[in-house]
């Protein structure tokens, strides 16, 4: 099936099954291996993406159902060799060890940022719910959402 | 994932045709969050996907001053996250910001939920605690189903061979109403071990003229929990504690894993039927 | 060591910048040309005999280029290896042969049986549900208990029983302790098993190179060095021929200290076949096929006096070790039996434990792996003790606490603890929870019928692994450091570290030692074509071995530099000292030489000291002389809910001594990891195998790993005991949180049940657990 998408500001047409999931799309067809994939049961987050503004997992979504939507990956937060405020948290404050989680821990951050600027740490604690991660125990990872929702709103 | 053919209909007319058509070779797609983790098991391996999410006019959730429409495939977050509904129901996106997570949210629809019935998902207590009417589409036009008469049994609902389910209508409560939902999260998937949802509506003298409480997680299928109301229509607070021990009253059979044995899920059914009670009279008032 | 601008400070690592961008390359990022994808066929039965495989429909699917079973590689690819199998220590060991692709019979559920190449991922899985595969299946055993039982099936059937191996150790006089004691403290307990779920599943990548004779296999690996020897022996290849390459590896927790099936099979199809082949483990594989953890029952009894002074212990034990073992399996609670003093003086210990085969996958390292097991269990029977006795656990902690002028101290273990001041961290840790208060608050809940618990850990553990003679495979650790032409430095370390920091902590020790900016220092491992052969990342070792090897090499190129430059300065190299960024003659920078200065002196080779060597390049391989012996003090504090049985974590103080700290932040990142891991332990997580040999929690969906909003905030202190075993003073971190957490929380939700006459539950601590208890009182 043919679709057409505009992956972090690129428009792009693409000839897909079906049955390939989005996030087999953008790491082994658009060929962007920042989003990865952690479980099969839509539980771990790992490869959370924007899709039309909203975060979604997208092993739980067809690349045919992206047809014409707008994609933001973890390779699209940086602008012009600027790190994204929530990049530069996770870095300030030790948010990561493996890394594997980091992309889509930033982009549900990036989520929840964007609909609530100054979240308590229990919003970013409940914000984060769908990201696990094995390595940090989360605490710098909410200091890094709170660094960045800091920078981001003065 | 099998492979399969996949249709994308722009309207309600072509994707009727579309599931009468492929009867049970064809799954229908709403936001994916059951359908695609089950293919992706080969536990569901349908020839056809009929994908919904492009069907014009059935993500709308509007809050009018009688009626709260939900389009069947309104996601979760359109409901917690929509203006009025805090003052009109609150009950809605209560329920809805304690389904999964925030991605889980943005895609997972509130028809797709409730058609696929599973035993631990949460809206169909809140359905049954607001009384809903579920409108079906069908191959002999629409009817509409009230969610007490919707969930049948584990996974199974009265949706028929060829029907979609298109809207879900509420009533907006009266004044002096007041709704809350409270669960235990299985600790790995969030489903609920139980939840409850209590819908009250109060008098003048502060006693409960109506009450509706759902149960989800417990039995085969969700289920209003009637000795409860019985017991408390007609009084106040003080009733709380005695009514919720009705909460399983005529359940047959409970829900069972290793997660929680069904006395422990009957138990919470009761516990959180008198807080979510509790927490609604005191909203109502 | 000078301690100056680096080493001690907070500083951001130097390998996030690609984590954070998506710019990192984990084993599924890495794409070759004509690359085939493999998906593994795995045993739907816990134990089964194979009677027949048809793959016909499975080989003619368009796309699939080949299918292998257990009878075509079984003579070419062998057994998958175990390193701690010597019948010495482990009387009457039976080490059954463990194939890559089963033969004959499977024996646990996820047991891989056959292995499709395919140009696509999709059309490999579409594959695997051609193969048909003929069972017969058998009774299985899901549990130790059910191993032993008369009558029970036979998983292997060169012998006649499941008795896996025994293993013992006894110190002092065990005998006398029981017959003095005043009480004897007793108790069964269970270490659940777990699985350890690093965020990114195994996955290998393999290359055949016709021309060279060499194979390249990228694997998601803690130790690429020993999987590389393994691989060749298995492949029967040339050692010098096969690289392994550790890639950006998404966690480990132990699981990838092994040398599993894929890693073989996927190299030996790479040469088969002649094309590059690719292998992603999903999670439901993970947990069916890499390693579980924990998984042991025992019998305690502790010799007490009525004051509570412990004289002995006694641990009678079973271990579920799984169908076969992995690398390490049978070593993994010896090391529960080396700890089972804990902080405390007793010396009269002794633990017996037989171990069962089951249809279940192998048990082996996962984070702590063993010594979790230890201080659990001693930390929790001394909470009995204090319960039975009516004692104060924390009197009873004091009582027995090793004092802080016995070290070196030896344990009934014949261990030799470093260094240690235990009564320092556990004050701290008070003073932080402000205990006196917290008490207060406990007693006053209580009367409003709500349940607080405060709950202690005073742990110590055994890390830096370690003398090679107490290690299966070698202990020591290497490094080399040069100083390229420019001055850029370049260190090859044999630890692979995926995610503990290394890349940041080692340049930390490597700009003030050489006086040199961060920047201009590349730390590479994990490749074994680039670096010398080392042992690896696990047991809380990287810094504590792997650091001093590279101390002491980098010891040896500096001391040829100061030799260069006093020749070069017309000093002599005891007068020569490291002033702005300048080796110089003391007080006079000016004249100074930069390391980019003399090392272009070095390999220019002209201007040398007659006799010095041209290069600048060093390598030193370090055996530690004993271990290092990390400790501290944890508190929990919990709310059980009445109601439900719920658990909520209220507080959580960990204060730890790690030795000297070379970076606080990561130090801090370590124990709050750490910590989850054992909260996990302690609340949550657990592996259940039904009856037939399914893993009834083998997703996300159904075990339980820890989530942001189960956590408060971590109260996190040190205190800063250095270690005397190596220069550095550090002892390890890796491990010190999820050895710490799990005991505490215990002892907190069982401290909060007090109310209730509670004396001990097994973990998890389900809510519906902990209501059961509070409705039967």
């Amino acid at each position: 099936m043919k679709i057409e998408v505009t992956v972090n500001g690129e428009h792009q047409s693409y000839d897909v099954e079906p049955r390939m999931l989005l996030v087999h799309f953008l790491r082994d067809v658009v060929g962007l291996t920042g989003t990865h994939v952690g479980c099969e049961t839509s539980l771990c987050g790992a490869c959370s993406v924007m899709l039309n503004g909203d975060a979604v997992k997208s092993c739980t979504v067809l690349a045919v159902q992206a047809n014409g939507a707008e994609i933001t990956t973890i390779e699209g937060l940086a602008q012009n060799g600027e790190l994204h405020p929530i990049q530069e948290g996770f870095w300030e404050c030790h948010g990561l060890q493996c890394g594997f989680c980091t992309p889509g821990m930033i982009i549900a951050a990036h989520q929840l940022l964007e609909r609530n600027p100054k979240p308590s740490e229990a919003d970013i604690r409940r914000g984060i719910e769908g990201n696990l991660c094995r390595c940090t125990g989360y605490q710098h990872i909410v200091d890094a959402v709170q660094y960045a929702s800091k920078k981001m709103t003065t | 994932m099998t492979p399969f053919d996949y249709h994308a209909p722009k309207t309600l007319r072509s994707a009727m045709r579309l599931v009468q058509a492929f009867g049970d070779d064809a799954k229908v797609l709403a936001g994916g969050h059951s359908l695609i983790p089950s293919m992706k098991l080969r536990l569901a391996a349908p020839s056809v996907v009929i994908d919904l999410s492009g069907v014009a006019g059935l993500k709308r959730v509007t809050a009018g001053n009688e009626t709260i429409s939900i389009g069947a495939l309104a996601t979760h977050y359109a409901v917690e996250s929509h203006r009025l509904l805090p003052s009109k129901c609150s009950l809605l996106p209560e329920t809805a910001a304690e389904i999964g997570d925030a991605q889980v949210r943005n895609r997972g629809t509130v028809g797709g939920s409730i058609a696929h019935a599973d035993p631990a998902a949460d809206w169909p207590a809140t359905m049954l605690a607001l009384d809903a009417q579920f409108d079906i589409a069908g191959p002999d036009g629409e009817r509409a189903v009230a969610a007490s008469d919707f969930f049948v049994d584990l996974f199974i609902t009265d949706l028929q061979p060829g029907e979609i389910l298109t809207q879900i209508r509420i009533a907006v409560p009266a004044e002096c109403s007041g709704g809350a939902y409270v669960k235990m999260r299985q600790s790995a998937s969030g489903f609920a071990l139980a939840g409850v949802a209590a819908q009250v509506t109060l008098d003048d003298a502060g006693n409960c003229a109506s009450v509706a409480v759902g149960v989800t997680g417990v039995a085969p299928a969700a289920y209003r929990a009637h000795a409860v109301e019985d017991a408390l229509v007609g009084q106040g607070i003080d009733a709380v504690a005695d009514a919720a021990a009705h909460a399983t009253d005529g359940v047959e059979e409970f829900q069972e894993d290793h997660h929680a044995s069904g006395d422990y899920r009957a138990h919470l059914a009761r516990v959180f039927t008198q807080r979510a009670l509790s927490q609604a009279i005191d909203r109502a008032a | 060591m000078p301690v100056s601008k680096s080493v001690g400070a907070r500083i951001k690592r130097r390998e996030d910048p690609r984590l954070i961008q998506g710019l990192a390359h984990y084993v599924d990022d890495i794409k070759l040309p004509n690359l085939l994808h493999v998906a593994i066929l795995r045993s739907p039965y816990a134990h089964a005999r194979i009677n027949g495989i048809n793959t016909d429909a499975a080989q003619n699917l368009s796309g699939v280029k080949s299918v292998v079973t257990g009878d075509d590689v079984k003579d070419v690819i062998g057994g998958i290896p175990c390193a701690a199998t010597d019948p010495e220590g482990f009387p009457g060991i039976k080490v059954p042969h463990h194939p890559v692709l089963a033969t004959g019979k499977v024996r646990f559920v996820g047991e891989p049986v056959a292995a499709v190449a395919a140009t696509d991922a999709y059309i490999a899985q579409d594959a695997l549900d051609l193969i048909e595969v003929d069972y017969e299946p058998l009774d299985a055993i899901n549990s130790a208990e059910a191993a032993f039982a008369d009558g029970a099936p036979v998983i292997h059937e060169d012998w006649d029983d499941n008795m896996a191996f025994t293993w013992s150790i006894a110190g002092g006089d065990v005998d006398a302790a029981f017959a003095e004691a005043d009480h004897v403290v007793s108790q069964r307990i269970d270490h659940q098993r777990l699985v350890p779920n690093p965020m990114e599943t195994r996955g290998v990548v393999a290359q055949y190179l016709p021309g060279k004779d060499q194979l390249n296999l990228w694997s998601s690996t803690q130790i690429p060095h020993l999987l590389r020897t393994q691989i060749s022996v298995m492949l029967s290849m040339a050692e010098n021929h096969v690289r392994v390459i550790a890639p950006e590896v998404g966690g480990g927790f132990g699981c990838k200290l092994n040398v599993y099936a894929e890693e073989a099979l996927l190299g030996h199809m790479a040469k088969y076949l002649g094309q590059p082949v690719k292998w992603i483990e999903g999670r439901r594989e993970n947990f069916l096929h890499t390693i579980h953890g924990r998984d042991q029952t025992g019998d305690v009894e502790l010799a007490v006096k009525d004051d509570g002074t412990i004289l002995g212990l006694n641990y009678t034990v079973t271990a579920d070790v799984g169908a076969y073992y992995q690398l390490l399996t049978p070593a993994i609670p010896t090391l529960t039996g080396l700890m089972l003093c804990g902080s405390y003086t007793f010396k009269n210990v002794q633990m017996n434990l037989k171990a069962a085969f089951t249809n279940k996958m192998a048990t082996d390292a996962y984070r702590g792996a063993g010594r979790p097991e230890a201080t659990y269990l001693i930390e929790r029977m001394i909470d009995v003790v204090a319960h039975d006795l009516d004692l104060d656990p924390l009197a009873v902690r004091r009582k027995n606490f090793i004092g802080k002028d016995a070290f070196p101290y030896e344990t009934g273990t014949a261990l030799a603890y470093d260094s240690g001041d235990y009564t320092a961290a556990l004050d701290k840790a008070l003073k932080i929870a402000d205990y006196e208060a917290l008490r207060e608050q406990q007693a006053e809940l209580r009367e409003e019928g709500r349940y607080l618990g405060i709950g202690f850990s005073t742990y110590v553990e055994i890390c830096g692994m370690g003398p090679s003679a107490a290690m299966p495979a070698g202990g020591w650790e290497s490094s080399t450091v040069r100083v390229d032409p420019t001055g850029k430095v370049t260190v090859l370390t044999g630890v692979s570290p995926h995610g503990q920091g290394q890349e940041t902590t080692f340049a930390q020790l490597i700009a003030d030692g050489l006086g040199v900016d961060i920047d201009d220092i590349r730390i590479i491992h994990g490749d074994t074509d680039a670096v010398q052969y080392g042992i690896g990342t696990f047991g809380s070792r990287a810094t504590a071995v792997g650091g001093t090897a590279m101390v002491h090499a980098m010891g040896k190129v500096k001391d040829k530099v100061v030799d260069i430059a006093a020749h070069l300065l017309e000093s002599n190299p005891q007068d020569i000292v490291i002033e702005d960024g300048k080796y110089c003659v003391q007080g006079a920078p000016e004249s100074g030489l930069t390391l980019g200065e003399i090392a272009m002196v070095a390999h220019v080779g002209v201007e040398l000291p007659e006799g010095t060597e041209p290069g600048l390049a060093e390598s030193h391989f370090f055996e530690p002389p004993n271990f290092t012996y990390p400790f501290g003090t944890h508190i929990a504090v919990v709310e059980v809910d009445a109601d439900t049985g719920e658990v909520e974590i209220e507080r959580y103080i960990a204060v730890d001594d790690c030795g000297n700290i070379i970076n606080p932040l990561i130090v801090e990142g370590q124990v709050h990891g750490g910590i989850a891991q054992g909260v996990g332990q302690a609340l949550y997580e657990e592996a259940i195998y039904d009856e037939s040999g399914q893993m009834i929690t083998g997703s996300f969906m159904d075990y339980a790993l820890p989530k942001a909003h189960n956590f408060p905030r971590f109260e996190l202190a040190n205190t800063v005991t250095p270690s005397p075993v190596n220069p550095m003073g550090v002892k390890g971190v890796g491990e010190a949180g999820t050895i710490g957490s799990t005991p505490a929380i215990a002892n907190a939700v069982i401290d909060a049940l007090k109310p209730f006459g509670v004396r001990h539950i097994d973990l998890p601590l389900r809510p519906e657990k902990l209501w059961k208890l509070m409705q039967e009182t």
